[in-house]
């Protein structure tokens, strides 16, 4: 049996080994990219460095680096519990358009104390995106339909409905405004700003401490165990007396839930506190990027926003500076997921030996509507 | 002796980690059947699926009518006269037998337009049947394969592959799905071949067969010859030793039971599976504290989804099941699991193990929400971790650690997780079914004698095995399953292969015969 | 509302349903092989785009020394091409490194959705590009004669054409030709398909990338016949539509042409009803009645082409087309009370009747038994 020192050292090197594919796979795809900008005659150290100024170059750029990783690291948190749990949750886009919007009717709708009102549009939020998100789980459980359209689906659904809401004549509409939005939600709903002076509000120490209750939910519960068993193998969790129909439902509904919090706290927390269209969109495909990059583990997930933060943040003093449009870093990010998910083309263009750190992830189980 | 068809010489074949084939030499002579004899993961169909061209040897040549040969895929095998029927059929379930029959080198009519013309599957159709009936082996060419018996797609893969013209024939384990009573008639077919001039290959790992049917022996171990023979200067005991490398104990060393009180009762139960059909249909049997029941049966015959009606993972048709005087019909696989009942799953794989989690979160897979595994909703490290460093060392779990991945450990190490799992907990009813599939010597006498102790413990057993040799060495009482049917319950001492053998093939026993449940 | 009208609704559904249809069918040869393709909407999106720049580049490079045919056809083989090049990528990634195929589709999705609207945002809007126009609609003569048929089918742009001729094509060749008989056991039991001699990994390659040409058309179809120049995100989800109806069609491509109709149906209706053509009401049972019929006819045909799968009594369908010939009738005869529904709920129609095709409420289908699963030797 190996001792306490080996199994601590071989621990070392497993999490040495496990950020080597990360690391080299953002550098990978930072360098294609360039070849874009290459193409399109831009200098591309001098647009990298303008990035990297506009994320971390001051407290202003730090704040926006970490307001920006806020929503990232919540829906990232959600699609990787989805992911241990079997699912594909390609939803969160719609679960956090529908958090905002329940989060931000509460939010204009009543006037209540400030830690109360918080907490209930925050729930609400929350609620919304389970919700939202349950409809496909148990449109899996129950008949076996493919989470990854069904809940694209939903997406394009929850979009048309918003924007209809918030459109001429629509129940959401603010009043005399021009652009569709909702009204702003009061005072006391709005998240206390940490800094004074700054735009950095309380949502960003909600999603560090939601990181630290998933971990602790997937690896310390008996809710994570069964979430994970059912990932994991489903025969066998259904031979260890796992409900697995139940189970799929309940991880989409968290999965949802996290995603619905993010969108809430984009609501609570900046200016001008309401909804419009446009409103984060694309936010929850890039998470999809996020948890993968993050190798589907709370602080695997917590890094991997804080660099989508940075990306997102910087990339308006770059597309200032240098004209390379914003584009860029969707275009990095998707590089990013490819590259973590074809880790063998990073391990081979580096030469790193493989090993087996976790079973594949592999969600095309039960494609199609039959089994 | 005329020039061999096949020779193989100095075949080895690596895997990671495994040296699959080592300096093989092999000779098959024409219209002879030399049988390839070994255990489990001894390295033959490894080898056949070099000559078949699914794999390349690392070394060695291939000879054919003493021509060198270079076989890189099943194309230039097939070109070449050789033919493979596998374990596991290779027939597509949708398509129909002419369809089948086709593929790979199909047949069209009318204007040639490559992979777009059109597929002449009238003419393919008639050519089969005739081929068949040549050689005594009826089948119907419009025939889905999802609808044809096991015997049936047998005969197709046969036809199949003489359609391809094979002149060398290889068949792996062709008896592991037949009755005995079927396995004659394909050994009828086989001598035939023979008799116009065919050579056959034949994979198995069952003595009796190999004495009765081959013309020479060739026996593998660990990937090596041990040596070639003849049936008629050779007999079982040594054949067995030449397997397995030393002298084995062919029975397993049990005492009288000592049955009490029923402790699984099932009346009338019928079951059906996901396609609706029917598969159990009216079962009844019990099972008494302190012996074990053997199922035997030809696989399929419904004892897998009896199985899992029994454990609840798989709804209940109709009819009644009892465990401890209470019934489970209608339970749920956590609430039968409480009540006492312990099982060992046919697919290790698939149901037994969650092959990506370690080793100690494996031996809690029932129990992880139950003190003192978790407290409040709250799983305890420390305590799962004892449990398995406990269960580890008392089942002979061979591991680098407890924190080691299910999925990495050998097959024999896998079982002994799930034997230690619910042997641990406080049971009454141990159903295993297959226990043994695929594992090694040690690890079978391992599992048995254990199987056997918790008998003399006083628990009740289910054992459901299509090797009857299993069932013959360990169940005190012998259930016999056919076409989801229990045919006959007769006691161990009563039983003979033949007799077991008839059962398993349908052939009902005159009413006077039946021995007293 | 006459048959005039119903007529130009049919047509109408004809032509919302040939994107849709070019997409299934580049699923289609790609799950019939056994890899999932959830990337059509992104070879879509990428055809669309690249349709349009190599329809522009094109006309410049010529300098307009030729027909705008001349340039639209460029195009044509530019989405072709491209959107083939997308879905090699995406064999690429889930055959050679056997990435799960979902991953795989999403990250193709992403990356196409990032580089046409980086392309977008950095060449096409910059420099004001204007398309260079639609194919012509081609009227075949005496065919479009055929009283309310005719005007139907026989009026369209050629992609339209393309469209129904590729899915007879390809329905016969599914199951009467040596590519379809090898395809479809790629799919289904890929093993057997190794041990007759058929490469398995290689078969899939060619069938996936074919697909991706099929899906490109698709996407070609959006610029060069409909819109006439290249919008941001203009597939709007309708390559997952076309998986919809891929599983709905039961993987053949009448089938999928079929439900592929029943969404551009409820598309053109949703055209109608802002035109205030129809009221909501009439359109549902309109919709639901058409839906009823779709069903009864490629269910018959499905029973017809695999004669032995299916053992429901013909009396059955009969019954079925009965109802929905009923249903369409009584959607003309009676006076529908007004019932007013926003305009943008009526745009939800094809994503909720995706969702519920896809939960099995109306019939639930087998894919081919390989899906998803990468293929090794050993």
């Amino acid at each position: 049996m190996a001792t306490a020192e080996t199994t601590r050292t071989s621990r070392r090197k497993a999490i040495l080994s496990r950020l080597a594919v990360p690391v080299l796979a953002i550098f990978t795809a930072l360098v294609v990219a360039s070849l874009a900008m290459v193409l399109s005659g831009t200098n591309p150290i001098k647009a990298y460095l303008a990035l990297g100024e506009g994320a971390f170059g001051s407290q202003v750029a730090i704040v926006e680096t970490l307001i920006k990783a806020t929503p990232f690291l919540l829906a990232g948190l959600g699609i990787a519990l989805a992911f241990r749990g079997g699912l594909f949750n390609i939803g969160v886009e719609g679960q956090l358009f529908v958090g905002s919007a329940v989060t931000v009717i509460i939010g204009y709708s009543v006037e209540l104390p400030a830690v109360l009102h918080i907490s209930l549009a925050l729930l609400g939020g929350m609620l919304g995106g389970a919700i939202w998100s349950a409809i496909p789980g148990y449109l899996k459980a129950r008949n076996g339909a493919h989470e990854v359209i069904t809940t694209i689906m939903l997406n394009f659904i929850a979009l048309r409905v918003i924007n209809w809401a918030i459109g001429v004549d629509g129940p959401m509409r603010a009043p005399r405004t021009v652009v569709p939005e909702t009204p702003a939600v009061f005072e006391s709903a709005r998240l206390p700003i940490l800094i004074p002076d700054s735009r950095l509000h309380a949502g960003v120490i909600i999603a560090i401490v939601a990181a630290f209750v998933v971990y602790w939910l997937m690896w310390r519960t008996v809710t994570g165990f069964e979430l994970r068993t059912v990932g994991a193998n489903p025969s066998a969790a259904h031979y260890a007396g796992i409900n697995v129909k139940f189970n799929i439902v309940r991880t989409m509904a968290l999965s949802g839930a996290l995603a619905g919090l993010g969108g809430g706290i984009q609501v609570l927390g900046l200016e001008p506190y309401n909804f419009t269209t446009g409103f984060n969109v694309g936010l929850g495909f890039d998470s999809i990027a996020v948890a993968v990059l993050g190798s589907i583990h709370p602080v695997g997930v917590a890094l991997a926003a804080l660099l989508f933060g940075a990306m997102d943040a910087g990339a308006r003093l770059m597309q200032l500076r240098t004209k390379v449009p914003i584009d860029v870093v969707t275009i990095v990010q998707g590089l990013i997921l490819a590259f973590v998910a074809a880790d063998q083309i990073i391990r081979r263009l580096y030469r790193i030996r493989a090993e087996a750190v976790e079973g594949p992830i592999n969600i095309s189980q039960m494609y199609g509507g039959g089994g | 002796m005329s020039e061999p068809v096949l020779r193989l010489v100095g075949i080895s074949k690596r895997f990671p980690g495994v040296l699959a084939n080592d300096k093989v030499d092999f000779e098959l002579a024409p219209a002879e059947i030399h049988a390839l004899l070994g255990e489990n993961g001894a390295g033959k169909t490894t080898l056949m699926n070099v000559v078949y061209g699914l794999y390349e040897q690392d070394e060695g040549q291939i000879f054919i009518n003493g021509e060198e040969v270079e076989i890189h895929d099943p194309n230039d095998a097939l070109g070449r006269g050789i033919g493979m029927v596998h374990q596991h059929f290779m027939l597509v379930p949708v398509m129909t037998v002419t369809e089948n029959m086709m593929l790979g080198h199909e047949t069209t009519r009318g204007p040639r337009l490559g992979p777009l013309s059109d597929l002449d599957e009238e003419r393919v159709a008639a050519e089969i049947k005739a081929l068949g009936d040549q050689h005594g082996l009826s089948i119907n060419p419009e025939a889905y394969v999802q609808d044809l018996s096991v015997g049936e797609e047998q005969r197709v893969e046969i036809v199949k592959a003489l359609y391809r013209g094979a002149e060398v024939l290889i068949l792996d384990e062709p008896t592991a799905v037949l009755t005995p009573q079927e396995a004659e008639d394909l050994f009828a077919i086989m001598r035939s071949l023979i008799a116009e001039g065919k050579s056959i290959i034949f994979i198995t790992h069952k003595l009796k067969e190999v004495l009765a049917i081959a013309d020479r022996i060739t026996v593998l171990r660990d990937g090596r010859v041990v040596g070639t023979t003849e049936p008629s200067v050779t007999n079982e005991n040594e054949l067995a030793a030449m397997m397995v490398g030393r002298e084995v104990i062919l029975q397993v060393e049990k005492g009288p039971a000592d049955p009490g009180e029923a402790v699984l009762e099932v009346q009338d139960l019928q079951v059906r599976d996901i396609r609706e059909q029917q598969v159990v249909r009216g079962v009844s049997f019990t099972v008494q504290a302190g012996e074990i029941l053997g199922i035997a049966g030809v696989q399929g015959n419904g004892q897998a989804e009896l199985v899992e009606a029994l454990t609840g993972l798989t709804p209940v048709e109709s009819g009644h099941i009892y465990l401890h005087g209470q019934e489970t019909t209608y339970m749920k696989p956590r609430d039968i699991t409480e009540l006492g009942m312990a099982h060992v799953p046919e697919d290790r794989h698939k149901h037994g193990l969650v092959l990506s989690y370690p080793i100690d979160e494996n031996l809690i897979l029932q129990t992880y929400y139950l003190p003192p595994f978790s407290r409040r909703t709250f799983i305890q490290p420390k305590e799962v971790r004892e449990n398995a460093e406990k269960l580890v060392r008392e089942y002979d779990v061979r591991t680098p650690s407890i924190a080691t991945r299910a999925g990495s450990l050998s097959g024999g190490n896998q079982q002994k997780v799930i034997v230690a799992r619910e042997l641990s907990r406080e049971v009454h009813l141990l159903i295993a079914n297959q226990p043994t599939r695929g594992l090694d010597v040690g690890s079978i006498e391992y599992i048995h004698n254990r199987i056997v102790e918790k008998r003399d413990e006083g628990v009740g057993v289910l054992l459901v095995s299509s090797e009857l040799d299993e069932i013959l060495s360990l169940a005190d009482r012998i259930a016999v399953m056919y076409a989801g049917e229990i045919l006959a319950v007769i006691p161990a001492r009563e039983a003979t292969k033949e007799r077991l053998g008839l059962l398993m093939a349908g052939v009902r026993e005159a009413p006077d015969s039946l021995a007293a449940d | 509302m006459d048959a005039a009208f119903f007529g130009g609704l049919l047509f109408l559904a004809l032509v919302k349903a040939t994107p849709i249809a070019f997409g299934a069918m580049g699923g289609l040869m790609s799950e019939r092989s056994g890899v999932i393709n959830i990337a059509i909407e992104g070879m879509m999106l990428v055809g669309a785009m690249m349709a349009f720049l190599g329809s522009v580049i094109f006309n410049d490079l010529t300098g307009g020394a030729l027909p705008p045919i001349a340039s639209l056809l460029a195009g044509l083989i530019v989405a072709m091409i491209s959107a083939a090049l997308v879905a090699l990528l995406h064999a690429f990634i889930s055959i050679y490194y056997r990435v799960d195929q979902i991953i795989s589709g999403t990250v193709i999705n992403l990356l196409a959705v990032g580089v046409t609207n980086f392309v977008a945002n950095a060449y096409i809007d910059p420099n004001g590009l204007a398309g260079v126009g639609v194919f012509p609609v081609i009227t075949i003569p005496i065919l479009s004669e055929i009283p309310f048929i005719g005007p139907i089918f026989f009026d369209h742009q050629p992609l339209v054409y393309l469209m129904l001729i590729m899915v007879a094509v390809l329905q016969y060749a599914l199951f009467k030709t040596p590519w379809g008989l090898r395809i479809r056991a790629v799919g289904e039991h890929p093993r057997a398909a190794d041990t007759v001699g058929i490469n398995v990994n290689r078969s899939r390659y060619i069938n996936v990338t074919l697909g991706g040409v099929l899906a490109g058309l698709g996407g070609a179809f959006l610029v060069l016949e409909s819109v006439g120049r290249f919008q941001k995100l203009m597939t709007t989800g309708r390559g997952f539509i076309a998986l919809a109806a891929l599983i709905f069609g039961k993987w053949t491509s009448v089938g999928a042409l079929g439900s592929a109709l029943l969404f551009g149906f409820a598309e053109a209706l949703g055209v109608r009803l802002q035109l205030g053509d129809v009221n909501e009401l009439q359109a549902l049972a309109l919709l639901a009645g058409i839906g009823i019929i779709v069903l009864a006819v490629a269910w018959g045909m499905l029973k017809l082409i695999r004669r032995g799968e299916d053992k429901r009594p013909n009396r059955t369908i009969g019954v079925v087309a009965i109802v929905g010939l009923a249903l369409t009738t009584a959607a003309f005869l009676i006076d529908w009370p007004i019932f007013e529904i926003p305009i943008q709920f009526l745009g939800l129609l094809p994503y909720v009747a995706t969702v519920l095709v896809l939960a099995g409420f109306v019939g639930r289908a087998i894919p081919p038994a390989a899906i998803g699963r990468p293929y090794e030797k050993a």
